[in-house]
């Protein structure tokens, strides 16, 4: 192979077609793990250089990592697994990547078409398995299809409501010789709409026209719809002068340091933001879901609202709030025709009720949701995170996370000026999804800084992946609060279950600094708040990946809070009591 | 607000019906698929998978160069579950239109089924008659026993099977329905 022109079309193996097909792509890193039924293909990733391969330590990791690739990039994220087990493994990370509408592509290998059925080794009905977990899945029994199958894989995961899709090519098909076409060949019938109503577009401008009390809820999708949607709503928001909140999901399409930014909203979400929520009259979301994280008890959401709800898929309207102004179309060109139509209509507010509404979210702000109280003695968690923020925030930063208790801390005291710069696993709530995310977002992202703010115990999830971080060199900053507690599980416990701890501590924890030496990373202990700042720097300093071992308070729990089955009115603040903060009804939502 | 119409399909928002009732209706769709493996596996797993009824479901290939199929549905629930099932049927990738006939017009309903009767004397004599009556055929006979043919709607059928079941029914095969809308224009 060496010296000779890749051709981009004619005859070719399924093998040679699979990284052909990647190249018409733009890929340029995949993240996988070889096994017997994708030898081929991983025999022609030998044989060229244009695709890096990452080579992960398990095939959850891959596809966190290519959702990281993904998320932090815009572009679609590339997985290889190989049969059985190796797909089995992928069905975590497809999941995660459904529930939070990432785009990634996993090619899976399968045992030889003649085989299939037979209960051959390593075989597993995975188009099966995945068919619930993707957005859409091919078997490929053709090495002539393979080639377009792939490029409707790349469209079908990056056109309308971007997600996960899966290809299984079976061993025979990937030594069989077939006809390549290109790029072109791809059926083009799936082309979901962009274009909002015109009608519905007018009808939402008009009453912004009117609202005194008005707020945008924005979500996942406006980081998806990409950079230009961002920026759209900055403009409209700046124009408007309506206040912002955003879930999980969308932080960082405003950003944190905007003068309407009210901060994240739901279960964990900010005083303002979710009261805001409860006392608005037109309720604007917009990427967004309506996720039980955020609605709290859904007869009691937002009662006084005129809510619409602009989302490009048509199954998310109407689904759990029920919407006056429903637009089906591509955020950034719903948002940029809102702009023109309530332009055209002369850039009306209610500027009365307007300064009457932030005057009222400014005592609601007053009430200081967030302060907690400090320690000289340990370390608080949210002052770890405060401290982080304060040492990183004018860096070149993106933060992943795993999940539980940090995840909303982090959410809570760490800012976020751009969009694809968080990346955390929303829908799904994956402990280890942080880490491997954040090896393929440095594999993306090479000379930035990138942080995992993690638990100790998500981490242990994927811990692994420190094999692959120092294999390739990359400088991924593990920030561990370590509570040596499953810290939202007590919490819960707490809370609900009569404080009975049942399960919820981590016991016979590795050494940390220890665990980083013997992978050849850098491990840090820090344990005293005086400490707290060098510690930080010696770890932003060192230039490879790095385990921070943070130990923390073990009982700080996370506040604000909405109960389960509560109203966004209802929210506990910390330093209260939580004694019957959950009643029967609420006991049985997660 | 929106001037919400009547009628609906999966692709647009506009003409969502309201869904502020909470009572439970019942409707025949009609969905257009790509033929092709799984497509029938992806439209039971939803219906499964997010706790959906399926009262009927007939699938078969109505367009063999384009490899298309229809598969005609019935299902219930509130309207705001209705909307729900239209749209994440719309959203599989492989189905290419989502009709409720329900909504969008008159509609022709058909089954088929068949009925293994068996008796003698009287009860034998019964049956006939009101296979006649229903004009069901007999497309099986010995001296014990009859096999009916009968088309109709699902309530005709029903009716059928309630008259024939002191009279011996002892086999009974349905197909599920199939429904197209009246008149001259071809909805789907």
């Amino acid at each position: 192979m060496t010296g000779q022109t890749e051709q981009t079309g004619g005859q070719m193996t399924g093998a040679k077609m699979v990284v052909q097909a990647l190249r018409d792509q733009g890929v340029d890193t995949v993240f996988g793990y070889p096994g017997g039924a994708v030898l081929p293909i991983y025999d022609e990733l030998f044989q060229q250089n244009d695709i890096r391969h990452v080579l992960v330590r398990h095939e959850q990791g891959a596809i966190h990592a290519a959702e990281g690739y993904a998320r932090s990039t815009g572009k679609p994220g590339v997985a290889i697994v190989t049969s059985g087990p190796g797909a089995t493994n992928a069905v975590t990370g497809l999941t995660d990547a459904l529930l939070d509408s990432i785009p990634i592509v996993v090619l899976s290998g399968q045992v030889p078409t003649f085989m299939i059925g037979s209960d051959a080794f390593q075989e597993a009905d995975t188009v099966g398995i995945t068919r619930p977990c993707t957005k859409h899945n091919w078997l490929v029994k053709e090495t002539d299809r393979l080639g377009a199958t792939l490029h409707e894989a790349f469209h079908v995961a990056t056109a309308g409501r971007p997600g996960p899709v899966l290809i299984d090519i079976p061993k025979d098909v990937q030594f069989a010789t077939g006809t390549y076409g290109g790029k072109e060949t791809r059926p083009t019938r799936y082309a979901p709409p962009v274009k909002g109503d015109p009608a519905a577009i007018e009808a939402l401008a008009r009453a912004m026209e009117t609202a005194k009390r008005p707020v945008f809820y924005t979500g996942g999708g406006v980081i998806n719809s990409g950079p230009e949607a961002s920026k759209l709503l900055r403009d409209l928001v700046a124009a408007t002068g309506f206040p912002i909140t955003s879930t999980l999901m969308g932080l960082g399409a405003y950003p944190a340091s905007g003068e309407q930014w009210l901060g994240m909203l739901g279960m964990h979400g900010l005083y303002e933001a979710n009261m805001a929520m409860h006392g608005c009259d037109l309720l604007i979301c917009i990427g967004a879901r309506f996720d039980d994280r955020i609605t709290g008890r859904i007869d009691a959401f937002s009662p006084n609202s005129v809510r619409a709800h602009i989302d490009i898929d048509p199954s998310s309207l109407n689904k759990v709030i029920r919407t006056d102004i429903p637009i089906i179309g591509d955020v950034a060109n719903v948002l940029g025709d809102l702009m023109a139509a309530w332009s055209a209509r002369g850039r009306k507010t209610d500027r009365e009720g307007l300064a009457q509404w932030q005057a009222q979210i400014g005592e609601w702000r007053a009430r200081d949701c967030l302060s907690f109280r400090n320690s000289d003695k340990v370390i608080k968690p949210q002052y770890a995170l405060q401290r982080l923020e304060a040492l990183t925030k004018d860096r070149d930063r993106y933060i992943t996370t795993e999940v539980g208790q940090h995840q909303m801390w982090a959410a809570q005291y760490l800012g976020f000026e751009d969009p694809n710069r968080w990346m955390t696993s929303g829908g799904l709530g994956t402990m280890g999804y942080g880490f491997p995310a954040s090896v393929g977002v440095q594999m993306a992202h090479p000379d930035s800084l990138v942080i995992n703010v993690a638990g100790e115990a998500s981490w242990l999830m994927n811990m692994q992946e420190m094999g692959t971080a120092v294999q390739y060199r990359l400088p991924v900053k593990q920030f561990i609060l370590n509570n040596e507690r499953l810290g939202m599980v007590r919490q819960w416990q707490e809370l609900l279950h009569g404080e009975r701890y049942s399960q919820s501590w981590s016991e016979a924890l590795p050494d940390f600094v220890k665990l980083a030496e013997a992978f050849g990373a850098k491990g840090i202990l820090c344990k005293d708040p005086a400490d707290l700042d060098d510690a930080i720097m010696e770890m932003l300093d060192y230039d490879g990946p790095v385990i921070f071992d943070c130990l923390v308070e073990k009982h700080e729990n996370c506040f604000p809070m909405i109960p389960s089955g509560k109203a966004h009115n209802e929210m506990l603040m910390g330093e209260v009591s939580t004694a019957h903060a959950i009643e029967a009804g609420g006991a049985v939502l997660v | 607000m929106l001037n919400i119409k009547e009628g609906s399909t999966s692709h647009s928002a506009y003409n969502l019906r309201s869904v502020y009732s909470d009572i439970e209706e019942r409707h025949t769709l009609a969905v257009i698929v790509e033929n092709e493996p799984g497509v029938l596996a992806r439209v039971i797993g939803l219906f499964s998978g997010r706790g959906y009824n399926i009262e009927s479901l007939t699938v078969a290939e109505i367009d063999h160069t384009g490899h298309m199929s229809r598969i005609t549905l019935v299902t219930s629930g509130t309207p705001q579950v209705i909307e729900q099932i239209k749209a994440q049927l719309g959203r599989i990738v492989p189905v290419h239109e989502v009709h409720d006939l329900t909504v969008e017009g008159p509609t022709v309903e058909r089954e088929l089924a068949l009925f293994k009767v068996r008796g003698e004397g009287d009860h034998r004599v019964e049956a006939l008659r009101l296979a006649d009556i229903f004009r069901a055929n007999v497309v099986d006979s010995t001296l014990e026993s009859f096999v009916f043919e009968i088309t109709g709607t699902p309530e005709k059928i029903d009716a059928f099977a309630d008259l024939m079941r002191p009279l011996g029914l002892t086999e009974l095969a349905r197909t599920g329905v199939a429904a197209l809308s009246r008149g001259p224009e071809a909805r789907v």
